[in-house]
């Protein structure tokens, strides 16, 4: 499965086109990694837990995309765009969506 | 002989209660801005070394070349202030104007975003359609409670020409 954010697979032709597909996950943090978070806040800086946290939850939204991309019969996505929203306290929902196309 | 004892113990509740924010202030200043200037000098010199992998905001190919391949990469960063910028900040609400503290944080996460973006494609010829997308970490409801963080996501297409 090929992604681009742009409106072409750079090297290849599109040949049929599937319409939009998206992957959304909603994240709460974890007491310990809030702990650590907190302690790490005093002194500023980047809170590592918290990039990999995100990373994972990015991750799992765009294997949501790419299966119903899968499903629906596509290579390939193009036109990726992510997005992130604070739904509730300390919840966040990360979304992914694109258009599935088949390139050649 | 109780007054004395009375006296300590009021002493040390006063030092705790205005004692430990100073403390925290002071050790948030110290490390903090070390810790600033340490990441600043890590990113100039990246961004040198980097300097030949070219990161567009456009989609634009170029069309005198060949393209091979292309492909999605992503990156991203969670940082936050410290103790002492984080109270000058919120000093600032009051007055309002310039918040150089977070202004400060915010060009470093995204050119660590940036840089860790062209670190996941070292082979490509460059980066195109660069989006970068700021998002604000648990400040919610209430502004008391959670991680002040703000993540910054970089996103964009690696492309590799013949």
């Amino acid at each position: 499965m090929i992604l681009t954010n742009v409106e072409q697979i750079p090297g290849k032709t599109i040949t049929e086109n599937y319409g939009l597909v998206t992957g959304n996950t909603v994240r709460a943090k974890n007491v310990g990694r809030d702990f650590a978070a907190g302690l790490k806040n005093l002194v500023g800086g980047e809170l590592k837990g918290y990039t990999e946290l995100l990373t994972e939850a990015r991750n799992e939204a765009v294997d949501r995309m790419k299966e119903q991309a899968d499903a629906l019969g596509a290579n390939a996505v193009i036109n990726v765009r992510f997005s992130t929203s604070a739904v509730a306290q300390g919840a966040a929902e990360l979304y992914v969506y694109g258009t599935a196309v088949r390139a050649e | 002989m109780e007054d004395s004892t009375l006296e300590t113990i009021d002493l040390v509740i006063l030092l705790l209660v205005y004692g430990l924010p100073v403390l925290l202030a002071v050790g948030g200043l110290v490390i903090g801005s070390f810790l600033e200037r340490k990441h600043f000098e890590s990113i100039r010199e990246r961004e040198k070394r980097l300097a030949g992998l070219p990161a567009l905001p456009t989609k634009v190919l170029d069309s005198s070349r060949e393209t091979e391949e292309g492909e999605l990469v992503t990156a991203s960063v969670v940082v936050s202030l410290d103790y002492f910028k984080r109270i000058l900040a919120s000093l600032r609400n009051i007055f309002g104007g310039r918040v150089r503290a977070y202004e400060s944080l915010l060009d470093r996460a995204k050119r660590e975003a940036i840089l860790r973006l062209k670190e996941q494609a070292p082979d490509s010829d460059a980066i195109i359609n660069i989006r970068l997308e700021t998002s604000s970490l648990a400040y919610t409801q209430s502004r008391k409670k959670g991680i002040g963080g703000v993540e910054v996501l970089a996103y964009g297409t690696a492309v590799r020409y013949r």
